[in-house]
């Protein structure tokens, strides 16, 4: 098998996996007040400051969730929520047009049901949103904003946003800045402080950590309303048992990422370019998508001229090799992508992509292995594209 | 062989694709999303476009140990069954959308596609048998004389029949859900789909008056005097009964039924039972599930309506189409249903009725 799709999840470290094995079998309610409460509370706290150190920030800015949609949300909403309590005036969401769907929809939300104004920021055709595109919208109203959120890296195509640049264009204004960075976590270098935003998602299972954990990281002072209450454990933003086990396999995970980022970034960045050479190479009119340059280390994007994306997801499935169409939604319909189509692509460019993603258990056996079913593949697919094409003709 | 396996979360798709899989084919599974906006569940026992739906075939396919994915064919679907369902109430005829669905969706647009990704054969779960014959595959009525869909699928040519596999034909539905529930199949109670699939409330008068506005029109007897006045002439089909609301009753006394549609000046005509006879009737755009009749007269017997009964005829295949005179009379044929023509359980092809006589 030839697993080409760690942007969607990759396999958990081997530090990650003991440092949560280890927690599995012991019990305490970190939020008790008991010896085995202070033991689970100890691992938590220690975790959280392991995430700081690696990530540049203070342990007490980090808020656990359950994974980056759930920080994500807390970012949108809550920010939303306090900024917009805090004055009325503040209803607009500024985004950029290739935000993940669990930056999207809360912002959808907002508007369609809480009267929130969202504008959807146009990118370039390589994804990339530019500062002075964020600074006219701002400064249209810089008194109307509620609250930027920005990716660090875009999951689809892999482009990484000048976020540094963006929040300081927000911060000009007294603007919260929110970034994604669930994607951007190891593999590249994101400093929480240095990149001066207000509010970074992260989660586990990306980087090696496992699934059903993440964390808001929270500048002080950046106070969202909660979605969640109840026991208030976070600090009164989010409330819920905090996940020992979960919360000790994702600390080993990130402390790894931010560690090991360089060899990591050489080695995957090696693979990236070899595959991205070889698909070149075996099917010519293959087009690269995203930007060259700034560009997440293990990802690779092609539109396959003629070719749906989903024909061909299934035959490279059928010979072992898995890889991702972008996003999907629940019923698992492929629906043209809408980070494709903000950069300009036409409906049937923007089905006719797919997704390689890299990442530590990657091989040249991986790379070797997709270049040779590939070609026979879009052969295949195109044969069916031509025929879908030609039924759809009057 | 290559077998894509169309599996609509219903138990009849799911033991269809088992079957499959158990006579040692490469079974791939489908779901088709045929809904624009499909609903979260199923809303009684229509339709099989809700992402429940796509839940169920998916657990089958995983019971079945078998890849599975869902192909998007709600724009095809629209065009070619929706669209053309609403315009054929429009023009005052009663279509069959399950049909148009088996001869440009299952069947063209699926078929295609798999054929041209590799597959040898689709597999669904309709009740029919394929019979090897001097000429090819035999279209056959199922076993289950209930279940049997050969109707449906009489659009159905040679080619298309090649590179169909119907395991479900020599089977009872009784049968079907006691296998379901022997290989583990959760879908093994699931309710059977009814009626219209894309109709989820089964309001079929409702969702042509959302898309049509009502269109007025008078109801007449045979002598052209008004008895009412109606919203639309597409809530009615000839043969039809029920729901006329006339206030005058008949001279006789006896219930009155849709005799004709004129689609242009609004008009529905009614009369008595007696007046539904039909002698005969003209059908084109003709599918033969093998090879075409040479032109001629044959003896058959014609079914005019999914689960209808079938009445003797001699049928006269000519260029446009064909000539059908009924042996006995036929009643409540409605214009823009198929005549398909049987040999004892053998179907030889079908055609859409234009006109009756």
């Amino acid at each position: 098998m030839t697993y080409l799709d760690h942007a969607a999840t990759t396999p958990m470290l081997p530090e990650a996996l003991a440092a949560m094995t280890a927690e599995l079998g012991r019990v305490g309610n970190p939020s008790s007040l008991h010896g085995s409460g202070r033991a689970a509370r100890r691992v938590v706290e220690e975790s959280r400051e392991s995430i700081a150190a690696a990530l540049g920030c203070r342990p007490g800015d980090v808020v656990f969730a359950s994974g980056g949609t759930e920080a994500d949300n807390l970012a949108v909403k809550g920010l939303y929520w306090a900024r917009h309590g805090a004055d009325q005036r503040r209803r607009r969401i500024l985004i950029s047009a290739v935000e993940h769907h669990a930056v999207l929809d809360p912002a959808q939300w907002l508007a369609d049901a809480q009267g929130a104004l969202l504008e959807v920021l146009p990118v370039d055709h390589l994804g990339r949103l530019a500062p002075e595109t964020l600074a006219a919208a701002i400064e249209r109203d810089p008194s109307s904003v509620a609250l930027v959120s920005v990716m660090w890296a875009n999951n689809e195509v892999g482009t990484v946003q000048p976020v540094a640049e963006l929040a300081a264009v927000a911060h000009a204004h007294d603007i919260p800045f929110h970034s994604d960075a669930v994607q951007a976590l190891g593999g590249l270098p994101v400093n929480f402080a240095a990149a001066g935003v207000d509010a970074l998602t992260i989660t586990g299972h990306k980087i090696g950590g496992p699934l059903g954990v993440g964390a808001l990281v929270l500048a002080r002072g950046t106070l969202p309303v909660p979605l969640l209450h109840g026991g208030g454990q976070e600090r009164d933003i989010h409330s819920g048992t905090l996940a020992t086990p979960a919360i000790a396999g994702f600390a080993a995970a990130v402390t790894c990422a931010v560690q090991d980022l360089d060899v990591h970034v050489a080695q995957v960045a090696g693979l990236r370019d070899a595959l991205v050479a070889g698909v070149a190479r075996v099917v010519p009119d293959a087009v690269p998508n995203g930007d060259p340059v700034h560009r997440l280390p293990g990802n690779a994007h092609f539109s396959f001229p003629g070719c749906e994306g989903d024909s061909l997801l299934m035959l490279l499935d059928a010979r072992g090799i898995e890889c991702s169409t972008g996003s999907a939604c629940s019923a698992g319909v492929a629906r043209p992508s809408h980070v494709l189509l903000a950069m300009g692509a036409d409906e049937d460019t923007a089905r006719s992509s797919l997704r390689f993603s890299l990442g530590h258990t990657s091989t040249e056996a991986d790379v070797a292995a997709l270049l040779e079913a590939l070609p026979p593949v879009v052969e295949r697919a195109r044969a069916a594209g031509a025929i879908a094409a030609a039924r759809h003709r009057p | 062989m290559k077998v894509l396996a169309a599996m609509s979360g219903g138990v009849d798709s799911a033991v269809a694709a088992a079957r499959a899989v158990a006579a040692g084919h490469d079974v791939t599974g489908v779901h088709l999303a045929l809904s624009q906006n499909p609903k979260t569940f199923r809303s009684g026992s229509r339709g099989c476009c809700t992402l429940e739906d796509a839940r169920d075939a998916r657990r089958a396919a995983d019971v079945l140990g078998i890849p599975f994915y869902v192909w998007d064919l709600a724009e095809q679907f629209r065009v070619a069954v929706v669209d053309d369902f609403v315009a054929e109430y429009a023009a005052g005829r009663t279509p069959n959308p399950c049909l148009r669905c088996n001869e440009s969706i299952k069947f063209a647009a699926v078929l295609d596609r798999a054929l041209a990704l590799g597959f040898d054969a689709v597999c669904t779960g309709h009740y029919a048998r394929l019979v090897d014959g001097p000429d090819g595959p035999e279209l056959h009525r199922a076993v289950d004389p209930d279940k049997d869909q050969s109707y449906v699928l009489a659009v159905l040519d040679a080619d298309q029949l090649s590179h169909a596999l119907f395991p479900l034909g020599p089977s009872t539905k009784t049968a079907v859900r006691a296998e379901a529930a022997e290989r583990g199949l959760a879908v093994a109670a699931k309710p059977d789909s009814h009626d219209i699939c894309f109709i989820a409330d089964g309001d079929t008068a409702g969702f042509l008056r959302e898309r049509l506005g009502e269109r007025p029109g008078e109801i007449v007897d045979a002598d052209g005097t008004v008895l009412g006045t109606h919203t639309g002439t597409y809530g009615f089909t000839v043969g039809q009964r029920k729901g006329l609301r006339i206030g005058t009753p008949a001279a006789d006394g006896r219930p009155r039924y849709v005799l004709d549609i004129a689609p242009v000046s609004g008009t529905v005509r009614v009369g008595p039972a007696a007046d539904l006879a039909v002698e005969a009737l003209t059908a084109i755009q003709p599918r033969w599930c093998g090879p075409a009749p040479a032109p001629g007269r044959f003896e058959c017997a014609v079914q005019i309506r999914a689960h209808g009964e079938v009445t003797p005829a001699v049928a006269t295949v000519h260029a446009g189409g064909v000539e059908v005179a009924f042996t006995e009379a036929a009643r409540g044929v409605a214009p823009g249903q198929a005549a398909a023509f049987y040999l004892g359980d053998r179907v030889l092809g079908s055609a859409t009725i234009a006109t009756t006589r």
